[in-house]
């Protein structure tokens, strides 16, 4: 939490402003039993009428004063702890914009989403609190102890045990129940985790004749619930039966006291209705301290989670300077693989080992092989989404670790696995590629990509709205509009990190040919699953447990690699059944 | 108004549900007012109390040492009392959400899947978890302080009104200031609140997209502008956050403002009663007392609205989970429905028709007759009523028209449960629970011993893998499998089935994200089950199709052809256009 108050520093006057003014309320909270006590004394025992009317407009005074300098200080910590908030937001957006992908798969990017706003808003609640409260109670338990002494130094030791007694109790029981309640929670994650097993196995569990066996159990891990929250509120419900019965110790005690002074004549009958107020006023104050605290924690939890996200540093850099040499011309190949290995971080096995290939400028390349060989792993190296761990990977003949991240990603069309579309017109989705693409650039990207028919035939066609995720569009329908968005920039590579998944085999057969006629000079990259969509590339990468297993055309392949042959017997394509 | 009879129809039905606690309500009740009763009887004591200390010299030790004495056996009883009733509230409001989470979870398990599938699973889950989790607090709430509340008020004012009539009166008249002050603020604050809340579900959605998709914006170089359009939201938030956190945290300080002034109204008033009419009206022990009264009376007022609140809550909770509740069950088994043995396997279908919603009708009149061990492939693409045809069999769902038969019995004839464990099903969505492996496997027959579970995941090719795990059989699988590939949570559900291996068999063959070795393994141990088994099963492979001897070709949710592979190559219809094409099945990415 201290590390976060950086983001005050803005907002110094209005930190400082906030807590002072509620310090000021709670003075003149404490003066209250006083001016009693002395409206007692020699207003009404001595008779005089003035005095009473002197009492009253004081403590309305007091009452008045007190409420401004509490509005002023709500009003500032309200300005410092959003300003605070929103400025640690920006901060936090903007840091999580820059952390790679290595970054993002360690965090997890629904984590992110709620360190961002929930645990935020915990944090700037935790600090509007601070700002307002969280000197409030120490400052009148003590000024009410330093009132204490001030009327009567002999009762006031009354003041100096019961108060630590009572904070005693009170952080005692705190203390003690917060682990029982984190177990009560657990326990509570438990029956969450059994309720959605549950829902989402209905269909297994009907099948097995389950589910009678389910409901004891679920019934057992209710049980166990109650158990836990019965033990916790067991000891929680002390808390307000043992600081009463302290509170009204001490304040029989301080009559005992006090009237022997008052009996000795060294304090009077008000004053001793005063130090009863204050005993009152200290329970009350370390009551509201304890609520605070267990809101507090909850930020500094939050506040913990934020540092983690903040702490985050990516690892994907540019340089800094730049050694762009410009190397062009027909002959440099559009990509190479130089002995690439790349390790996941903190994995333990390598995802790719000592990869190494040349493609030329135009060429499509088509990547095959089961899952975890390192398809997805291979394309991702080329924006540099990830570093490799070994050798170098070229474009254009530069390293990529020598250009900036921006260009090289400029020039590098990402179709990614999952179509992700983002609410908003489908023109405002193609932009994406290119910021200033006109209509015309992005009705032939949709061409290529098959998706000018079904995006025409669309309410508002360009401008038709898509909820968030695309969800009003069909699964097909998405892949197509990701890689037309892909298309838009006209980018020298294209990637398709198999992308045509969902699409029907005529649609992806059309995808082929028009991306292989109307993208001269476009290297594209393919990754499937199915033979089909890559036997026609100009040479197809097999890999297998990250390493290549074979590089060639479709008939070399055939012919010398086992693995190949072993993938394409299991999808028998049209060809061979055809024959 | 109609709210108002639906909130009360709720409210009977969660005061039903805590008839079983009757005696610990009473107990609760009777315990509130004994607390009540003695908190506002300590302040009278002490108050007389102080009456005996009026200056010096003139304090009566002999008078005060009882009446401390009494005080203090006061607030020992109130303090005891205080303590049984919370135990009391907290028993009573943890055994209801036990009983009713219990009751609901089983209702749940009842009702039909129709239900489940058109409701999400997300939506279900937070009634059964946080909603009854919401009533608990309400009951709780409602328990300590709305009861305690309103005895509090009462009690007080007949104290009062005992002391002195026309301060208490007073008391009466400046208190519900307060909750007007209270309920101005609230009515201000309310409208910033909901601008508050909209700019803030605005920002979450946009988080939730852009950096829920970093990778995307990243892939893109959408950094600058993603960091643009948060900034406006961001800022808009700032605006209209500091407002609404200000005026909303000026009720406390405002009705603390209107108690003070009720605090000094009786100071004053009860001034000058002690002062013009004496002792004999109003000692200065009871204007002591009067002051910590007035202090008592205001607080249930202070606390009303969020209490308020919290009730209406729990009450729109405990709606949402008696909604639930109120689903109707599926059809139970007939009364003399007959317990299916081992089936022999002959399944038939007559004019089946089936939809789910009655404006799509799916299946219109599929007829069908499948010999014991035969199997049957459907084919199709995605959305062809496949997995229909699965609901219908296992009777998941009942036909609208026509009917199924097992051995010539119609399946609506039949307990759900021994038709059902007659099916061995794999499905393509795995479904495995949190458990061991062990536990997994023996999931249809939980008395299976150590080697017949060994042995079913050896003969379904999951041995190998099980046994390189760390724990082996034991080995504790996360929620939903999460440590294990999907070929592995393929491999383990096959076990599953392979150890009761029931005489009908219903598969599914999984179409991607599986490599193509585990494939491998999982298409001989799908044929090592079918052997002697009426099977049907889901076919991608081409290989799977050739071999079955019926082979249903669904299209647009109903079947469409129907034969053996040589059959309906020769008719030339869409199953010969699927075939050729190459890919039989539209590969789906969700």
């Amino acid at each position: 939490m201290l590390r976060l108050a950086r983001y005050l520093k803005n907002y110094k006057k209005e930190s400082i402003i906030g807590p002072l003014f509620k310090m000021l309320e709670a003075f003149f909270e404490l003066l209250v039993p006083l001016v009693v006590a002395d409206m007692i004394d020699n207003g009404i025992a001595k008779g005089d009428k003035t005095y009473i009317y002197r009492a009253a407009f004081i403590m309305v005074l007091l009452g008045v004063v007190g409420l401004v300098c509490s509005l002023i200080a709500q009003f500032f910590a309200a300005k410092a702890s959003v300003g605070f908030g929103t400025e640690l937001r920006d901060d936090l957006f903007a840091h999580m914009n820059r952390l790679s992908y290595a970054e993002l798969d360690k965090a997890g990017t629904s984590t992110l989403v709620t360190r961002i706003t929930s645990d935020m808003n915990q944090v700037q609640s935790g600090v509007n609190m601070i700002l307002r409260l969280f000197l409030r109670s120490p400052f009148i338990v003590i000024g009410a102890l330093v009132a204490a002494f001030l009327v009567n130094a002999k009762v006031a030791v009354i003041f100096v045990i019961a108060a630590p007694v009572l904070a005693l109790i009170i952080y005692g029981i705190m203390v003690l129940t917060i682990p029982m309640y984190s177990k009560a929670q657990k326990a509570l994650d438990t029956i969450s985790l059994a309720t959605r097993e549950g829902l989402n196995g209905a269909r297994v569990i009907r099948a097995f004749g389950r589910r009678e066996d389910e409901t004891e159990e679920f019934t057992e891990d209710c049980n166990r619930l109650l158990k836990l929250q019965k033990r916790v509120g067991k000891v929680s419900v002390a808390m307000n039966p043992l600081t009463y019965v302290v509170v009204n110790l001490a304040i029989a005690a301080i009559i005992m006291q006090g009237g022997k002074q008052v009996d000795a004549g060294v304090i009077t009958q008000g004053e001793v209705i005063a130090l009863v107020n204050y005993m009152t006023q200290i329970l009350n104050a370390l009551v509201a301290l304890q609520v605070l605290i267990v809101s507090f924690t909850k930020a500094m939890a939050s506040a913990k989670r934020v540092n983690e996200v903040l702490d985050l540093q990516p690892t994907v850099l540019d340089q800094e300077s730049f050694r762009l040499k410009n190397v062009s011309g027909e002959d440099v190949p559009a990509v190479v693989f130089d002995q690439v290995s790349f390790t996941y971080p903190g994995a333990k096995e390598e995802a790719l080992s000592n990869l190494s290939f040349t493609v030329k400028k135009g060429q499509t390349v088509g990547i095959i092989g089961g899952t975890g060989s390192g398809k997805s792993s291979l394309v991702n190296l080329l924006p540099r989404f990830y570093d490799v761990t070994k050798g170098t990977v070229r474009i254009n003949g530069v390293d990529v670790k020598d250009y900036p991240q921006r260009e090289l990603r400029g020039r590098i069309g990402m179709v990614p696995q999952k179509a992700v579309l983002f609410s908003g017109s489908i023109r405002d989705n193609m932009k994406w590629g290119k910021d200033d693409a006109t209509d015309e650039e992005i009705n032939e990207a949709l061409e290529i990509a098959q998706a000018k028919e079904f995006v025409d035939a669309k309410e508002g066609r360009l401008d038709y709205k898509l909820n968030q995720g695309g969800k009003n569009l069909s699964g097909g329908q998405r892949q197509r509009l990701t890689i037309a968005r892909a298309l838009v920039r006209k980018p020298e590579i294209l990637i398709l990190d198999d992308s045509a998944s969902a699409l029907d085999f005529a649609t992806d057969a059309a995808l082929r040919r028009a991306l292989a006629e109307k993208t001269e000079g476009m290297t594209v990259f393919m990754v499937s699953q199915r033979t089909t969509t890559i036997q026609n590339a100009d040479m197809i990468i097999v890999l297998e447990d990250g390493e290549v297993a074979g590089i060639g055309t479709h008939k070399e392949l055939q012919e010398t690699c086992e693995v190949y042959k072993e993938i394409c017997q299991s999808q028998v394509s049209a060809e061979e059944v055809g024959a | 108004m109609k709210k108002k009879t639906e909130n009360s129809a709720t409210l009977v039905r969660v005061i039903a549900l805590i008839k079983p606690y009757l005696w610990l309500l009473c107990l609760s009740l009777l315990f509130a007012v004994i607390t009540v009763v003695t908190t506002l009887y300590a302040p009278v004591l002490t108050g007389q109390a102080i009456d005996h200390v009026v200056a010096a010299g003139k304090v009566d030790f002999k008078a005060i040492v009882p009446i401390l004495i009494k005080f203090l056996i006061v607030v020992g009883i109130m303090a005891a009392s205080n303590w049984i009733m919370n135990l009391c509230n907290n028993r009573i409001a943890f055994h209801v959400v036990r009983d009713l989470r219990t009751k609901v979870y089983a209702h749940v398990q009842n009702l039909p899947l129709s239900y489940l599938d058109s409701h999400p699973n997300g939506d279900t889950l937070s009634r059964i978890v946080t909603d009854i989790d919401q009533l608990s607090d309400g009951l709780l709430m409602g328990f300590s302080q709305l009861f305690t509340g309103v005895v509090t008020i009462a009690a007080t004012l007949g104290f009062m009104l005992s002391i002195h009539v026309g301060i208490a009166l007073l008391v009466v008249v400046l208190t519900p200031v307060s909750l007007f002050v209270a309920a101005f603020i609230a009515k201000r604050t309310y409208s910033l609140f909901q601008a508050q809340s909209k700019v803030r579900a605005e920002m979450t959605s946009l988080v939730e997209e852009l950096v829920g998709n970093q990778k995307v914006v990243t892939a893109f170089n959408y950094e600058e502008k993603a960091e643009e359009r948060f900034y406006d939201v961001n800022h808009r938030l700032q605006k209209v956050g500091i407002k609404a956190i200000f005026f909303s945290s000026l009720t406390n300080p405002c009705t603390r403002f209107v108690n003070g002034l009720v605090y000094t109204g009786v100071g004053i008033f009860g001034g000058f009663v002690a002062l013009t009419a004496g002792p004999a009206v109003l000692t200065i022990g009871q204007l002591s007392c009067f002051l910590s009264y007035a202090n008592q009376y205001t607080k249930p007022f202070n606390e009303i609205s969020s209490v308020i609140t919290e009730l209406q809550n729990a009450l729109a909770s405990a709606k949402r989970v008696f909604d639930l509740l109120d689903e109707p069950e599926q059809l139970p088994d007939k009364e003399n429905a007959v317990v299916l043995k081992e089936a022999e396997g002959t399944v038939g279908l007559s004019h089946v028709a089936f939809s789910y919603v009655p404006e799509v009708p799916l299946l219109k009149d599929v007829n069908l007759s499948v010999k014991p061990g035969q199997r049957v492939a459907i084919v199709g693409p995605t959305g062809c009523g496949k997995t229909t045809l699965i609901n219908l069999l296992m009777r998941f769902y009942d036909v609208k028209k026509g009917a199924i038969t097992v051995d010539g019995t119609d399946i609506r004839d039949m307990t759900r449960e021994s038709l059902r464990e007659n099916y061995g099903m794999v499905l393509q969505e795995t479904w495995l629970k949190s458990g061991t492996i062990a536990e997994n496997i023996a999931y249809g027959r939980p008395d299976a011993t150590m080697e017949e579970i060994e042995e079913a995941a050896k003969a379904s090719y999951a041995h190998n893998f099980i046994r390189r795990l760390k724990d082996g059989y034991q080995t504790v699988i996360a929620e939903d499998g999460g440590n294990l590939s999907q070929g592995q949570k393929q491999l383990l559900c096959i076990a599953r089935v392979m150890l009761c291996l029931p005489p009908m068999l219903i598969l599914d063959e999984a179409t991607s994200s599986i490599d193509t070795r585990m494939e491998v393994r999982i298409q001989r141990a799908f044929h090592k089950m079918m052997k002697g088994r009426t099977s049907f099963i889901v076919a991608h492979r081409l290989s799977t199709i050739r071999e079955a001897d019926v082979i249903l070709v669904m299209k647009d949710g109903d079947i469409i052809e129907q034969g053996t592979h040589e059959e309906l190559l020769g008719k030339g219809g869409f199953y010969r256009n699927l075939y050729y094409s190459g890919a039989p099945e539209e590969q789906a990415a969700e």
